[in-house]
């Protein structure tokens, strides 16, 4: 600290001492505050801040966004932050958090386009009768004003455009754009929160949706009524104090967070977010309740004597309060206005507003109970709740809306059991709350900026099902329905598509066609291009759910429509829809379909033409290969057309036409590609990507088409076509590398796999290491599909050559390049021998290399080349290889060690037991420590190879290291990946065939009694299969005596295992039932829950397995202990019981399950009526007509008939 | 919470099988069920209606015809509700 700077300090407190000893009794901010002086240095505590705040009472203050961080950053850092790019706040590790999966908020991760749902509002609800809400002719009337005000702004902007331009040519020194300057928004729609800031005009309402600007934090305060600012006249300008950044949490009037929400009129129906955050002042009270001192003490008049010092002497009057003025005596309207820190006065602390808050937030919310958590965000939804009145002496209404907002926030925040129930409750009680308090809270909430996908999902679950029970009184709320689940058309996660989809087709059935109609009529010519899109998706979903003929007469006028050519290209788009949502469906409408759109192709608007082609294109894909005749009426169109066009509307054209073609007969299909292809091969050139998309699909149709020859492809095509996809610049775009392979495969399968391998086979040496690897994949799949016969000669050298120059050369980790060459070697089968010791010599070295994944890839490819080799008969350098890897089993990358592992498996395969080089007596020994290696790749390989030799030649090892084998294989039984536990379960199966189950069953059955749960249930599996695979007689005594051991887990261990030894044993089973069923029976009265379930469960199969071999006695008897347990109240108990009781149906008989259900079925208690009728039920559904037999006699009751005379009819 | 409880598909399970009861099934409405199956059981399996009608000496259409017709209420109408409790 320098020394003038303290001394200047000094100064300053004197003078502050000065000033409050002058004025006793007045509240001084800061001199009366005595710091303990050993700890706090509180000389320069004060240096640089603003010792004044700005507490004028009538000022507005702006609330920050809660939620999001204070900033304590130098000011021109933040200020240059928020000057420029501050509208959207991009953190830069959203993207991180997103990759990672801890960011599910969806509005991070929407596109600009999507990121439009924003600005659409949740109109009000329409009515027929026009009580209340929006009529149908009052939505028609606002839609048709949007349009004209669009339509009126596209006009300014242009007159401005070329006023400026003259301009420009003016005068050539045109100042930069600055951020001043007053725009015109280019679509009024799409801007509708423009950004302001505080050199903006006064605010004139440019936005045509925008109802609230969207304000920055650093915007002046807004103010309301400047009268203290006359006193200070020579200051006008608002002193910009550090307290102006902090966050001060005041229930401010708007709300700056969420600017790109749209903030809904007043009159709205349904409060939109930023309205409920304007309403919702719980924060501002919440927090006076805290500090009640601190607000006093800020609050306090200011007493004439420090004004006296505040003020200079002359100049000033002191004046007398007018004869009307009342002072504000309401003590809490006093605390709402002004903003308080919220520490007292007692000398300064570090902001901690935010942080405090968020402590703040309740965990537990009245008549909710302890949520798992409770965002920022839900305050404003879910702020009423916390309000702490009694819900005694409000209406119903209120009740009810409370109600949806307590079952809302369970579902939304809640544990998974709260959340099942209280969404069984909201659907169960819909109609009693009715359809508004329910979609008026929950369609807000699926707009909220910070919804997540879990919430969004299950937001939407509870509008299904309150839909379902709502009925046709959903019908006022469509509109607002489709608002919110539109955009889920357009999600880029498939579920979230269907989710959407499957929400509009039940609102569809629930309201009614006409009602979806009259709803979305208004939005098909919307200014918005946004809106018509979503609008399009979600008709084409209603026409699916509610049939494409009911909606046929109504697209037929919207495609008609001369109004506007927007609502022309809406309906074209629909039916495009159509196509794609219900595919081959449209079959039966098809014709109806391209006569209401075939007019579209000679429409004087561009996009409808294109629309209207692409729309054709997407029939003509869902009807192949039928309905050629249906598009008669448009192959005219279309052919004029593609002469016409040029750019994205040749494009749709052609795409029409290339999938149109397929439909025809040969001749025509020949006559047609032959015309297309002048085209498609002009257009092979073009720059453009889409157009280059649209070509190869074409081209792909088209060669796929039979009646096109051969020899044409190959004279005409082919050459212009490798000169311009086979490029390396077509690598580098992830689409165009899969479009320009795949079209290349089609290629191939006309004319010939030699013809294009020899085109492009010179490419695998290219130095690109993508082009290589597309060469790659279309050879390999070029091989795979047509197999390599033709390849000969030269062409056979190239290849091979070609390939193994790949391998060599590929520099990242990928499969194209192994399988291509694993594909191409097998391909040529024995023709590659020649090749044989080269590639051997290449994989010799590669397995030496240094670098682990050239050692592993080198690995993968024996595993893929072995099986030629054998059928090459090139056993002795297999032998080579085998033995190399067998060395190389100490490999320390995991990877790689997995690698080498499958290579061995692949030779041990093809060469067999008896020729293996190494011998398996020396290979086992070394695999049997690999099994304690803890990476999945390597366990599941090793136990792969182990398995297999355990399986062919168990001869080979002695049975001291197979024992050894199966101590290693307990600790697998536990691993996470399923196959290897199976794995592992199968190989003790082989094992225990190999050197006989009792060493083995031994060891199993000491492991039961260990203390984790999957180890135990892996072991009794295990056994299980030891018993399926060395009979049941071998294990069954020993598990038998097992379960006198007087201890729960083996018992239980014991139940289970013959659980699944009869799942597995299925009709063997019929010979041990008297043998197992005394341990049965015991089991099922023992006191131990899980004892009865599990003996239910070894019932139930043994009982499947062993229906119709005449053991019906001993099951019977079994059945007589399972009964008592019906009663069960345990999920898993109950339900083993009853499955148990099932399976003995199909062994008894269901009448003996009816004759036993029915002493029950009208017993007093209902709870044992309830039982017993679930058991007549399950009878009931699955052997009904059986059941006509035993329905017992019941004699006549009055006037009614309950004998069944038929049955004693005697002939 | 109540996955395999008593009312998990209770309310699908009577929208799909009309014979299925629950704890509040009256012995009418069982009853009625019962011979509805009965008869419909009768009529599809024409043995038995051959046979019965034999017995009956009415013609086999005429005994399907009116089984048909007693499936309406078969066991006659429902007793009052308060004769029930």
């Amino acid at each position: 600290m320098s020394d003038n700077l303290k001394a200047q300090l000094e100064a300053e407190r004197r003078r502050r001492k000065e000033l409050a000893d002058s004025s006793t009794g007045s509240h001084s901010l800061s001199t009366d505050v005595k710091f303990d002086t050993d700890i706090y240095n509180t000389s320069d505590k004060f240096a640089g801040y603003d010792m004044s705040i700005d507490t004028d009472p009538t000022q507005d203050t702006v609330a920050p966004p809660t939620g999001r961080f204070g900033i304590t950053a130098p000011r021109e850092l933040i200020e240059e932050l928020h000057g420029e790019g501050a509208e959207d706040d991009d953190d830069p590790f959203k993207a991180l958090q997103r990759t990672r999966g801890t960011n599910r908020v969806i509005a991070d991760r929407e596109s600009d386009y999507q990121k439009r749902r924003h600005v659409r509002q949740l109109s009000p609800e329409r009515t027929d009768s026009g009580d209340g809400g929006v009529s149908y002719s009052e939505a028609m009337r606002k839609n048709q004003l949007d349009r004209e005000k669009a339509d009126l702004l596209a006009k300014i902007k242009k007159a401005q455009d070329t006023a400026e331009e003259k301009r420009v040519a003016g005068e050539p020194l045109q100042p930069t754009k600055r951020r001043w300057d007053v725009e015109t928004p280019v679509n009024p729609s799409s801007t509708a929160a423009p950004k302001r800031n505080r050199w903006d005009q006064t605010p004139a309402d440019v936005g045509a949706v925008a109802a609230t600007p969207r304000r920055n934090r650093w915007d002046e305060t807004p103010q309301v009524a400047s009268g203290g600012g006359v006193a200070f006249g020579e200051t006008p300008k608002r002193v910009r104090s550090r307290w102006d950044e902090t966050p001060v949490m005041v229930g401010g009037s708007a709300a700056i967070g969420f600017g790109a929400t749209p903030a809904g009129n007043i009159g709205m129906a349904t409060p939109s977010a930023a309205q409920m955050a304007a309403g919702t002042s719980i924060l501002a009270k919440q927090q006076p309740q805290g500090q009640p001192d601190a607000m006093e003490a800020r609050n306090l008049f200011q007493t004439d004597e420090e004004l006296d010092s505040l003020l200079p002497k002359d100049g000033y009057a002191i004046m007398e309060p007018p004869p009307t003025y009342v002072p504000i005596r309401t003590p809490a309207r006093k605390l709402m206005a002004t903003p308080a820190p919220l520490r007292g006065s007692d000398g300064f602390h570090i902001p901690e507003e935010t942080r405090h808050v968020d402590f703040d937030i309740p965990k537990e919310v009245p008549g909710v109970g302890a949520l798992p958590f409770f965002k920022q965000d839900d305050m404003q939804f879910f702020g009423k709740l916390l309000d702490g009145q009694s819900e005694e002496d409000m209406d119903l209404a209120e009740k009810h809306e409370r109600q949806v907002l307590r079952l809302l926030l369970k579902i939304k925040n809640g544990t998974p059991p709260m959340r099942k129930v209280a969404m069984r409750q909201i659907a169960e009680r819909a109609r009693e709350f009715g359809a508004a308090p329910i979609f008026n809270q929950t369609l807000p909430l699926l707009m909220s900026p910070s919804l997540e996908e879990q919430e969004r999902h299950l937001l939407v679950k509870v509008i299904d099902r309150v839909m379902f029970r709502l009925g046709d009184l959903v019908r006022p709320f469509v509109h607002k329905i489709l608002v919110v689940i539109e955009p889920m058309l357009i999600d880029e996660d498939r579920y979230a598509r269907s989710e959407g989809c499957e929400i509009i087709s039940n609102l569809a059935k629930a309201a009614g066609l006409p009602a979806m109609i009259a709803t979305m009529r208004p939005d098909i010519d919307h200014v918005d291009e946004y809106v018509r899109n979503t609008t399009a998706r979600a008709l084409s979903v209603v026409a699916s759910a509610l049939g494409i003929p009911a909606l046929l007469p109504f697209l037929k006028a919207v495609c008609m429509s001369k109004k506007s050519w927007q609502a022309r290209q809406t309906g074209v788009r629909v039916v495009r829809q159509i196509a794609i949502l219900v595919r081959s469906g449209v079959l039966p409408h098809l014709r109806s379909l391209v006569d209401c759109i075939g007019h579209g192709l000679d429409d004087e608007h561009l996009p409808v033409r294109t629309a209207t082609a692409l729309a054709l294109a997407a029939l003509a894909e869902a009807a192949a290969p039928y309905g050629i005749e249906s598009f008669d009426s448009v192959l005219k169109p279309l052919w004029l057309g593609i002469r016409k066009h040029r750019g994205k509307g040749l494009a749709a054209f052609l795409k029409a036409i290339g999938f149109i073609i397929p439909l025809m007969e040969v001749e025509y299909a020949n006559h047609y590609t032959r015309e297309v292809m002048v085209i498609l091969i002009r257009e092979f050139q073009s720059p453009d990507e889409y157009m280059k998309n649209i070509v190869l699909k074409v081209i792909k149709q088209c060669v796929a088409t039979p009646g096109v020859p051969v020899q044409y492809i190959k004279d005409e095509v082919l050459p212009e076509y490798f000169r311009n996809f086979w490029v390396r610049r077509m690598a580098l775009e992830r689409r165009q590398y899969h479009q320009v392979v795949e079209t290349t495969v089609e290629l191939a399968n006309k004319v010939g796999g030699a013809e294009v391998i020899n085109r492009i086979v010179l490419d695998l040496k290219d130095e690109s290491g993508v082009y290589r690897n597309m060469v790659m994949e279309a050879i390999s799949r070029i091989v795979q599909s047509l197999g390599a016969m033709d390849i000969e000669g030269r062409l056979e050298e190239l290849l091979m050559d070609g390939v193994l120059y790949a391998f060599q050369e590929q520099a990242s980790e990928g499969q194209v390049i192994l399988d291509g060459f694993g594909v191409v070697v097998n391909g040529l089968g024995t023709r590659a021998k020649p090749y044989l010791q080269q590639i051997t010599s290449a994989l010799l070295w590669r397995l030496n290399n240094q670098n682990p994944m050239v050692r592993q890839q080198a690995a993968d490819l024996v595993a893929q080349i072995a099986p030629v080799m054998k059928s090459c008969g090139e056993d002795e350098l297999m032998s080579r290889i085998s033995v190399m890897l067998y060395e190389y089993l100490g490999e320390e990358y995991p990877e790689v060690l997995g690698s080498i592992l499958g290579a061995l498996k692949s030779i041990v395969n093809v060469i067999g037991m008896t020729d293996m080089q190494p011998p398996i007596a020396d290979l086992l020994p070394r695999l049997t420590p690999i099994l304690k290696n803890r990476h999945e790749k390597v366990q599941e390989n090793c136990l792969d190879l182990i398995g297999r030799i355990a399986d062919r030649g168990p001869e080979y090892v002695s049975a001291r290291e197979w024992m050894r084998n199966c101590f290693s294989l307990l600790d697998l039984l536990r691993a996470h990946k399923k196959a290897i536990r199976r794995a592992a379960v199968n190989t003790f199966g082989y094992i225990a065939k190999a050197i006989g189950p009792q060493d083995v069953l031994a060891t199993l059955l000491n492991n039961l009694k260990v203390q984790e749960r999957q180890n135990r249930v892996c072991t009794t599996v295990a056994i299980a299969i030891v018993a399926e695979t060395c009979a049941p007689f071998t294990v069954l005594p020993a598990l038998m005596n097992e379960y006198r051991v007087p201890e729960l887990n083996v018992q239980n261990g014991v139940l289970k295992s013959m659980s699944f030894l009869f799942e597995y044993i299925g009709a063997m089973a019929k010979d041990y039932v008297n043998a197992v069923t005394p341990l049965l029976e015991d089991a099922l009265v023992d006191r131990d829950l899980v004892h009865r379930q599990q003996a239910a469960s070894a019932i139930k199969h043994m009982a499947l397995g062993v229906a119709g071999m005449g053991n019906e006695d001993a099951v019977l008897h079994l059945l007589n202990h399972l009964w008592p347990n019906i009663f069960e109240t345990s999920p898993h108990s109950i339900c083993a019981v009853l499955e148990a009781i099932e399976s003995c149906r199909v062994c008894l008989g269901p009448g003996r399950i009816v004759q036993y259900s029915l002493q029950g079925l009208f017993h007093p208690a209902r709870k044992v009526r309830e039982v017993y009728w679930r058991i007549y039920n399950m009878t009931f559904v699955a052997s009904q007509p059986a059941l006509v037999a035993y329905y017992p006699r019941i004699e006549n009751d009055g006037d009614n008939v309950y004998r069944r005379y038929e049955l004693d009819y005697i002939l | 919470m109540d996955k395999f409880g008593m009312h998990s598909q209770t309310e699908q399970l009577h929208a799909r099988h009309i014979g299925t009861g629950n704890a509040d099934t009256t012995k009418h409405q069982w009853l009625t069920n019962q011979h509805r199956d009965t008869l419909a059981h009768y009529v599809s399996d024409d043995s038995l209606a051959t046979y019965i009608s034999i017995a009956e000496g009415e013609s086999a259409a005429r005994t399907k015809f009116n089984m048909l017709q007693r499936m309406r209420q078969p066991c006659g109408p429902p007793p009052a509700q308060a004769a029930e409790d």
